[in-house]
């Protein structure tokens, strides 16, 4: 949009000198610089991550079996939170350039209008993200198991709702014949995933052991991602087999064969340097755009009092916007190489 | 009458309403051809698996669809396609210049560290 002078340029916007480099304003060059600079940052995570994943010699996760659940609506809709996410940031980008549009042709109301729009999709975005992170961090319902073999396989399936734990011996509180019907799911993945689950009992926090009374597991699959000895890489058990082998871990008494959830250390998904890469992109490109959000409130605050209108262009604007583009930019990134390929 | 003093200056970019009617229209051609782009990523993504023989093209249709879409909020949304050659290159090079040398030595090394470490488990 390079336009044509017609006025002529006083010596401050010519950075003092008679001269302004590439016919861009010195403001405009800067944040050119540091996108510059940042996108290299991002590069360094990315391909950092491409260089992990190329030297392990494992099973990596695969995008469209990690990321397959919708909020309120459960799992089987593989990548299409993401995808959604996606485009919220690309139609909070398009707001973007029709504020800086407007901006040019000095529509106050435009800009204020367009620029509103832009921090709901901000907003939108990271509230997504805040609910994948939350995803992520507690896991699926399953986990992951470790079968007999020692081979390690992630499981899909619907979880059969728990309906209570009955005491059968009492503990420090619970009497025998009394039914816990609170957080179910809750201390049920901590029992599996602590080994306090044997043969369908349940030893609750206070010592008391209670019967799990839980429908059937089903559509269950068991694919396998770690060798142990008896299955090959991606083999998919199914059927009455996988049911069999998932309710034999998680009755075994043993501690650490199922694993929910995601944290530093280790997840379900895959191997510890997964979850902690994830963690880090997706953190550090959300801080982006929550930054990004508040600088764009800032910028707005002074639209909204006619700052930029007085001053006789709309520059501030398109710098800001130039760094909420280069968000999404990112974003379109890391959807390819960490949720895509 | 003019002056070879003043230059041509993006910060004077207004334009009229004739020409914001035009700029709004190119605008949501870019918008519908990312959304496009994205879905069609989305639906390859989920139908063809990893496992699968053709998952190597897949791969490279995927990222040669990410840089088209990079290239359009670079070049459109951004505005550098409007901004002087000089500065694009300037923004441009440096940038490709690392991040290319960087995906090649890294990826390399990562491939290299891997069949050394296939070679001392086996």
């Amino acid at each position: 949009m390079a336009g044509h002078a017609s006025k002529q340029i006083d010596a401050k916007t010519l950075w003092g000198g008679k001269i302004s480099p590439f016919s861009t304003s010195y403001g405009k060059l800067m944040m050119w610089f540091f996108l510059v600079s940042d996108a290299l940052t991002f590069s360094g995570l990315l391909i950092a991550y491409g260089f992990t994943r190329h030297d392990y010699l494992g099973s990596w996760p695969i995008g469209e079996e990690t990321f397959e659940s919708l909020p309120f609506l459960g799992n089987g809709f593989p990548l299409i939170y993401v995808a959604l996410m996606t485009f919220i940031l690309i139609v909070s980008s398009v707001t973007m350039v029709l504020a800086v549009e407007a901006g040019h042709r000095m529509d106050r109301k435009g800009v204020t209008k367009w620029m509103i729009a832009t921090i709901i999709g901000g907003f939108f975005f990271v509230g997504s993200q805040a609910w994948e992170w939350s995803h992520f961090i507690h896991g699926s319902d399953f986990g992951r198991v470790e079968l007999a073999d020692g081979s390690q396989a992630i499981v899909k399936g619907k979880f059969g709702e728990i309906k209570n734990f009955e005491v059968v011996t009492a503990g420090h509180h619970l009497a025998v014949g009394e039914k816990v019907t609170e957080d179910l799911k809750h201390e049920y993945t901590h029992a599996v995933a602590g080994g306090h689950v044997h043969n369908g009992m349940i030893t609750l926090h206070d010592g008391s052991v209670a019967k799990i009374n839980k429908e059937a597991n089903t559509d269950m699959r068991l694919i396998v991602k770690e060798l142990g000895g008896k299955y090959a890489m991606g083999d998919e058990i199914k059927g009455a087999e996988a049911i069999r082998l998932y309710e034999e871990v998680v009755n075994s008494g043993e501690a650490n064969r199922v694993i929910y959830g995601a944290n530093l250390k280790q997840n379900e998904y895959g191997p510890q340097h997964y979850g902690q890469f994830f963690f880090f992109i997706t953190g550090f490109h959300g801080f982006h755009v929550f930054s990004g959000v508040m600088i764009n409130i800032l910028i707005l605050l002074g639209v909204v009092n006619g700052v930029y209108h007085k001053r006789g262009h709309y520059e501030m604007v398109e710098k800001t916007g130039l760094y909420w583009h280069f968000v999404d930019l990112v974003w379109v990134f890391v959807f390819t190489f960490f949720y895509l390929v | 009458m003019l002056r070879d003093d003043i230059i041509e200056y993006s910060l004077d970019a207004h334009h009229s309403e004739e020409q914001g009617v035009k700029l709004r229209k190119k605008i949501w051609k870019v918008t519908a051809i990312l959304t496009l782009i994205t879905a069609i990523e989305v639906v390859i993504g989920s139908v063809i698996k990893q496992a699968d023989a053709s998952w190597y093209i897949v791969k490279w249709v995927l990222i040669i669809l990410t840089l088209v879409k990079a290239a359009y909020i670079v070049l459109s949304f951004m505005h550098l396609g409007d901004e002087r050659k000089g500065l694009r290159y300037v923004i441009l090079i440096p940038y490709f210049i690392f991040a290319l040398y960087l995906i090649y030595i890294l990826i390399t090394e990562g491939n290299a560290i891997a069949a050394i470490l296939t070679e001392f488990a086996s």
